[in-house]
Formats: structure tokens, sequence, C-alpha cells
């Protein structure tokens, strides 16, 4: 049974809520989707939260970094929220860096984040 | 006459057997000659060179307490009061630096000299020798394990404590703007406590919203490779969480350690002090510290 995302559109903005653990297929689901939502709503940003994920295994830090640069290529910044402390500890112990993607603590930082790199003076709250 | 082979001490359990007044007839002799075995005794631990953190008359002391005690031990066949004295001498002389061996010779050294003097006392007969040794024996071993097992209870426990104290002594993750958050280490920097310290600022910059942290070694003399990967990883999982680390503070040892190890320092942000790290995290949140010109109060 796959596991659906809600992706919200905020303004310019997609964001991505993960809610649970996600299986490979799953992932690579999200991608796809994101990437294709980028180009038929313009954005110029996506947020992936993941702050109930609990793990953040080799693969899934791949197919997120693989979302950054498609996105990226269809034109739109991506920032990763939600990192939690010991996922964090747990992926550099493991040597997964994700060093090209950007983070950011939370959604409101995620949105200044992506304000800034966009340069998009105001966001509808 | 059968003799019944105790193998605990606690001779009140057993059938009414010559064990018990074997027992008793050893702990009289062993109190009548207390003064010349325990001198012999004191003798040996200098002769074994075991002590040697402790003086002439201290080792008399505690030979003396010692002595009164593994016959009382002997005596009433329970190990309670043994194990409270043993705990008490060890608080006494760990922090003398009594080491382990010292403490299980000596009380083997003093387990050997008492069958000696029984061996003097029953040579004429050897079947009366060897039932007061049957006697003797498996109590004088458990008198020994349990000073041993005490002394080594003690060390650990202390070791467990002082422990505890370092981390205590680990500074706590300090906010000194709004979203900068300083870490000053000091001490000794161990596998451990790095990791414990990457915990604890982790969750400090979730807690703070941190954007900026500045991770001041001034306090730390040297590192290994472990402290020195751990650190980089505590640089990268902060960047996971949204903030960047500047690294103050490097000693020249440590700078050297750092290359040496070949750390990829393009992960590192560092500035030579605290007060210049602190300046570049103000710089990169967007603050600016300007001096008050002082406006003089006209009278």
């Amino acid at each position: 049974m796959p596991v659906p995302v809600p992706i919200l559109k905020q303004s310019h903005y997609l964001i991505a809520t993960i809610q649970s653990a996600l299986n490979d297929a799953d992932l690579l689901r999200l991608r796809d989707k994101l990437v294709d939502k980028v180009g038929s709503l313009r954005s110029k940003g996506v947020i992936v939260d993941v702050t109930a994920l609990d793990v953040l295994d080799s693969f899934a830090s791949r197919t997120v970094r693989d979302l950054a640069y498609m996105i990226r290529l269809r034109g739109a910044e991506t920032v990763i929220v939600g990192i939690q402390p010991e996922v964090a500890f747990a992926m550099v112990q493991l040597g997964i860096t994700m060093e090209d993607v950007a983070t950011a603590l939370d959604l409101e930082e995620g949105l200044a984040y992506l304000d800034r790199k966009t340069q998009h003076g105001k966001r509808a709250l | 006459m059968k003799i019944a082979k105790d193998q605990s001490l606690d001779i009140q359990e057993t059938v009414p057997s010559s064990t018990a007044e074997l027992l008793r007839q050893l702990v009289a002799h062993l109190r009548q000659n207390r003064t010349d075995l325990r001198e012999e005794w004191a003798r040996r631990i200098t002769q074994a060179e075991l002590l040697t953190a402790m003086d002439d008359e201290e080792i008399f002391a505690e030979a003396t307490s010692v002595y009164d005690n593994y016959v009382e031990a002997l005596e009433t066949g329970t190990l309670e009061a043994l194990q409270a004295y043993s705990r008490n001498l060890s608080e006494r002389i760990i922090p003398r630096g009594v080491q382990t061996d010292e403490v299980v010779g000596i009380v083997l050294l003093l387990r050997d000299v008492l069958a000696r003097s029984l061996f003097a006392k029953y040579q004429a007969d050897f079947n009366l020798l060897n039932r007061i040794l049957d006697a003797y024996e498996p109590a004088a071993n458990r008198i020994a394990n349990t000073v041993a097992v005490g002394f080594v209870q003690e060390r650990e426990r202390i070791i467990r404590q002082q422990q505890d104290a370092i981390r205590e002594l680990s500074t706590p993750v300090l906010q000194v703007r709004e979203r900068l958050l300083i870490l000053p280490i000091i001490g000794v920097m161990d596998p451990q406590r790095a990791r414990q310290l990457t915990e604890q600022l982790l969750r400090g910059i979730r807690a703070n919203r941190a954007r900026v942290v500045v991770i001041d070694i001034t306090g730390v003399a040297a590192i290994d490779s472990h402290v020195a990967n751990h650190l980089v990883q505590t640089v990268e999982a902060s960047r996971l969480l949204g903030a960047t680390v500047i690294v103050t503070g490097l000693s020249p040892e440590i700078a050297q350690t750092l290359v040496n190890i070949g750390v990829d320092l393009g992960k590192m942000n560092t500035v030579g002090d605290l007060q210049g790290g602190i300046e570049e995290a103000e710089r990169l949140l967007g603050y600016k510290v300007v001096a008050l010109t002082e406006a003089t109060p006209q009278d």
C-alpha cells in the first residue's frame, strides 16, 4: 500500500511533509511527484519536512540529493528541514553528510532560507 | 568422629561437629599470638615491598585492624563485618594510591603467616593439623576473596563517581545572542565526552533555534584522531540542523594533529580566538556592533 506524502502549495513554494517512514518505492514516488509539480505549478522552492523520520538511511539521503539536483534543473531550490538531532548524529557517524543539499532547522527557517535564496521578499501566510 | 566438610562460614547451621571446636581453638591460638603474628605479617609485607605508598606506622596500624577483623571473621563465621571493614579500608587506602595487587598480596600473606603458625603448633599431630586446616582453609579463602572483591568494588564505585563528576563539569551550551550559541570546552576530551557534547549541542541547536554555533576549544590541550573526527562529525551534524559551526581556540598542537590526520579543513570553519569567533558569528547573523558615542551632560 503506497504511502502518500501530502504536498502543499504555499505561494511559490511546495511543502512536502513526510509523516511516517517511507520505503524505497515511496521515496522515489515522492521524488518524481515533486519534480513534476515544480514544473506544473511553476514553483521556485521546495521544502521537504522530515521531522517525523527517525531514520535517514543512505538510500533516503541519496534520493533526497537526487531530488534536489533534479529540482534545481527544473529551476527551483530545495531545502530539507526537521532532521532530528539523533538522526543527524546517526547520519554523520555513517558518513552520510548530504553536503550539497541545503538544510534548515524547521519549516520557518526553511521558508526564510528560500526567501533569501529566491529573493522573494514577501510570502503570504 | 565424622568431620563435616564445611564449605560455608556459617557454622551455626552445621551439625555440631569438631569443626566448630577446631575453629574456636584456632581463633584462640591466633588471639594469643596476636602480637608475634602481626609483627611477622608486617615484616613480610615490607619484605614483599607492598604498601609502598604507606609508611611503617600506617602499615602497622592497618595491619592491626585487618588482623583483628580477620580473626573475628574466622570466629563469628559471618562476613558482613568484614565486608564493611573492607569497604572502609578501601575508601581510606585507594586515595593513597594502593593497588589491587597490593591488597590481595597482603591478605594472602596474612593467610600464609597464620597457616605457618598452625603448622608449627600442630606439627606433632598430622591428623589434627589436617582437620584444623580443613576448618581454616575455606574460611581463609573466603576472607581473602571478600577483601579483594570489596577493594575492587570500591575502586569501581570511585571511578563511576569521578566519571559522573567529569560529566557534570561539561560546560552547558550557552546562548549569547539570538540564534547564537557558544560551547566552551575545557579539559580532557575523550571520545565519550565528545559524543556527549555533540548530543548536548544538537539538542541545544534545536531548543534555541540557533543558526550559528561557536565551539571554543582554547581549554583543550590535545586531541587524538578519534576526537578530531568527532569534532568534524559535530560540525556536519550541526549543519544538518541548519546551523553553521565556527571552531575557535585551536592550540598549535591541535592544529598540527588536524593537519596530520588529514581532516578536510574545507569542512571546518575556524577562527583564532573566541572573540574573533563571536565577531564572525555576529557578522553571519547580520549583527553589527557599534560603539555608542557618549554625550557629555551640560550642567
